[in-house]
């Protein structure tokens, strides 16, 4: 019998997760996040900046680097609670940015940027192209030497988050045939290059990035050596985080259903005591339980050679799978006000949609998974 | 009693995993039951009988049970470490689960000095064997409707009604048993009064009903004018629904204390994997089929989820919002996901699947068919997985009642 991973739970990841609820429970009623919706930026700047002074920005930075010097175990629970509370902010990307840095930067590209991006900094990465591809490695986008010694980039990035508010964008190209990541100062490019994307879930931001006619110094290639796995880790912290952030919200989605199944009548009954609605909402409780389990397995675990990546994907695929039933069943459990757009429900059924699309849905990653294990 | 010296604990882990490696006999040459609920011959009850006295004396089951009930007065972590070494060494299951996980945690919890002494030491040994008497013809999953009347005459209660379903009732020793001591009482549940009854005297009768195996399982049990003394009543008279609600709770392990050891053994999702791999389609393995294998990881990823939700339990953080969300989960997890990866493992053995246990041909000698058909003791004994989802959702989801 494999050894798919267990449980274990850090003194840090405790009080992390202490905080991290009563901070994102203040900081992001639903009001507030509706508000955010129509908001251009679709974050809260002070926010951003009590976030940045709690340190959660540095937890997975190691420490020489200006970070904590946690794991990503511990950047679990925060995520978990954000989304819990739908709380927006570019805290995923730069998180991932941060990541995409340990992994592949050089060791001059870590010690400029990694203590900025502790300080609040925002930082996002630009992976996904038109190929629709979750093979981080098919890329089309390319990065060529110019005779001035500079790298010229040429191709379209897209689903770019956060990239309108962040200062660098760490995008993956073709580097003589392989794949490499580069960093692009946002300030540097055109006004023209990034547009503002239509994307499923809006309490999110995303662009499409033109890479067309961006040059960069050659110091902002990453170290080439490590481009690849430094593709493979941001996959898996991508998954981690996502499972957590949907872990989140499938409790509070959960909870919004309750709160309507206790209240509502119809036939002169609480609709929640029909068992064609009890049923099914303990269902999704259930796999809500799983589902956190495996999170915080895929937390525990994560650095473990072989059982972190099994682990992840695990979480990821049952996350997407939980997330999806949960919500899709809130939008039906709340009847003709369910199809309406003040209804919460929907805002958790894009959500899901969205982070399957990212970094592979269930299918996907069970598809990964029966490579690993059978 | 909580303190555990490692080096001791080491050393009684090794000592049992010796002792399973050397004692237990996986092929006593017949079937074995894969759970307490289908002893069926007096040769497998023999076996299994004989099997829990022997651990029991050696001092692997019921060790941390107090010592001056029989049971081995050490730390719980004793225990598990004597339980992992039999599971390792696959020995069978114990037979005596009503006593070993319900009745007698719940006299430790609930039961007299008296009852203590009295029943505990024969339900590690195997020597008292147990049933349970809730269910009735008439009253099932309604358990606080029971009508069996119990009549209280002198230093006795006459006892007349049926109980049914009636697990190891051919074997049984004493029952515990849920009767009706008032009958009109405003609440249903205020009538019923939780008794330790003797099984062998005159009035009670059981007859097997064979089951959807087409062996013999369980039983109806008759009683007419049974006469159980008075003292043997758990909790006061009339009081007995709170006491058979605590008894679910052991039962559905939502509540510990038990002996330890364990009541059933099943396939696991690698037991699957080996049958695709031997079973073919299209001419290749059947694991080379995508949907075949989509359904493995599936089931990987439930068996890992049952797996790491028993886990949770240990970190309370991780369970604050709906403390007992996870202990009244767990028989449904684990119920619903064994008979879903049965009924796709006879599917894998194509037309294999044809062929039942006692043909030469049948695919793993008929397992996976009678192991589906068995699954169903599961998901309907012990409070039907509908009942499960309705406690759930009341219980611990807060919601109206149905
Ligand atoms: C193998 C096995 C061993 C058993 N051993 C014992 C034993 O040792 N002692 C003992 O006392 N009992 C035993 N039982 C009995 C078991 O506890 C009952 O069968 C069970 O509680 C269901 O009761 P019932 O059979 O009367 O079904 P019913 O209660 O009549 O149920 C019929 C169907 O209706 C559904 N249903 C009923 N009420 C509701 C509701 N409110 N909401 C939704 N659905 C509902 C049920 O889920 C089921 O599908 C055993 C059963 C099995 C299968």
């Amino acid at each position: 019998m494999q050894d798919l991973g267990r449980l274990g739970f850090s003194e840090d990841q405790g009080s992390l997760l202490e905080v991290a609820t009563s901070f994102c429970a203040k900081r992001s009623p639903i009001a507030r996040v509706r508000q955010l919706i129509e908001d251009e930026t679709g974050h809260d700047a002070e926010v951003w900046r009590e976030i940045v002074e709690l340190g959660w920005l540095g937890i997975a930075i190691p420490e020489a680097y200006g970070g904590a010097g946690l794991a990503l175990a511990e950047v679990v629970p925060v995520m978990e609670q954000m989304g819990r509370y739908l709380l927006a902010g570019p805290f995923y990307s730069t998180t991932l940015a941060a990541q995409a840095l340990v992994a592949g930067g050089t060791e001059d590209q870590k010690r400029t940027l990694l203590p900025r991006l502790a300080e609040g900094a925002i930082a996002t990465l630009a992976l996904c192209e038109a190929s629709g591809d979750w093979d981080l490695t098919n890329i089309a986008c390319t990065a060529t030497a110019t005779a001035g010694g500079n790298l010229k980039l040429a191709g379209t990035k897209q689903l770019v988050s956060d990239a309108a508010v962040a200062s660098t964008i760490i995008a993956s190209v073709l580097h003589a045939g392989r794949p490499a990541l580069v960093m692009i100062d946002r300030a540097s490019l055109a006004p023209d290059a990034l547009r503002r994307e239509v994307i499923v879930d809006e309490t999110k931001r995303a662009c499409e990035l033109c890479l067309d006619g961006v040059e960069i110094p050659a110091a902002n290639l990453l170290d080439p050596s490590r481009a690849e796995a430094a593709l493979a880790h941001i996959h898996l912290v991508a998954n981690l985080l996502a499972a957590a952030e949907m872990c989140g919200g499938t409790q509070s989605v959960i909870d919004y259903t309750l709160d309507y199944l206790k209240t509502r009548v119809q036939f002169g009954k609480l609709i929640g005591s029909y068992q064609a609605l009890k049923h099914p909402i303990v269902d999704a409780y259930v796999s809500y339980e799983q589902t956190r389990s495996h999170v915080y397995s895929a937390a525990h675990c994560f650095c473990e050679q072989g059982i972190g990546e099994i682990a992840t994907r695990m979480a990821k695929a049952q996350a997407d799978t939980t997330l999806s039933f949960a919500a899709d069943r809130a939008i039906q459990f709340h009847g003709g006000f369910g199809f309406t757009y003040d209804c919460d429900a929907q805002l958790y059924r894009r959500r899901a949609i969205w982070h399957a699309s990212q970094y592979g849905d269930a299918a996907w990653h069970k598809e990964k998974l029966a490579d690993l294990l059978l | 009693m909580t303190d555990v010296d490692p080096k001791d604990l080491h050393a009684f882990a090794e000592a049992a995993d010796a002792w399973f490696k050397e004692n237990v006999n996986r092929d006593p040459g017949f079937m074995l039951p894969l759970t307490f609920m289908e002893v069926g011959t007096d040769q497998q009850f023999d076996f299994l009988q004989t099997w829990q006295n022997k651990v029991y004396e050696a001092g692997y089951l019921g060790a941390a049970w107090p010592k001056e009930y029989g049971g081995g007065g050490l730390p719980q972590a004793f225990q598990t470490e004597a339980t992992k070494a039999m599971r390792r060494h696959g020995g069978p299951i114990f037979l005596n689960a009503i006593g070993l996980n319900w009745t007698g945690p719940l006299l430790l919890d609930m039961g007299s000095e008296a009852q203590r002494a009295k029943y505990l030491k024969g339900i590690l040994s195997a020597e008292d064997i147990w049933c349970q008497g809730f269910s009735e013809p008439d009253n099932g999953s309604d358990l606080g409707n029971a009508q069996t009347r119990a009549v209280r005459d002198g230093e006795h209660y006459v006892v007349t009604g049926s109980k049914i379903w009636t697990t190891l009732g051919k074997y049984a020793r004493y029952m515990i048993l849920l009767a009706r001591t008032e009958a009109d009482t405003s609440r249903k549940y205020d009538g019923l009064t939780f008794f330790l009854a003797p099984m062998k005297i005159d009035g009670v009768e059981t007859r097997p009903i064979r089951k959807l195996t087409g062996e013999h399982g369980f039983t109806q049990t008759f009683f007419r004018e049974a006469r159980i003394p008075a003292d043997e009543i758990v909790g006061v008279e009339g009081g007995g629904w709170k006491v058979a609600m605590r008894t679910l709770e052991y039962e559905r392990g939502a509540r510990g204390g038990q002996a330890g050891g364990y009541v059933s053994v099943g396939s696991n999702a690698w037991d699957v994997l080996d049958l695709a791999r031997k079973m073919t389609r299209g001419s290749k393995p059947a694991l080379e089929d995508p949907a075949t294998r989509a359904k493995m990881i599936d089931f990987m990823i439930d068996i890992q989820s049952n797996a790491l939700c028993g886990q949770r339990a240990a970190f309370s953080p991780l369970n604050t919002d709906r403390p007992t969300g996870l202990a009244l989960s767990s028989k449904l997890m684990h119920t619903d996901f064994a008979q879903r990866m049965n009924a796709f493992a006879i599917g894998l053995t194509g037309p294999g699947g044809g062929y039942y246990v006692g043909d030469p041909n049948a695919v793993d000698g008929g397992w996976w068919t009678r192991s589906y058909l068995n699954s169903f003791s599961a998901t309907i004994g012990g409070g039907t997985s509908q009942i499960q989802r309705n406690i759930i959702g009341e219980h611990v989801l807060g919601l109206p009642k149905s």
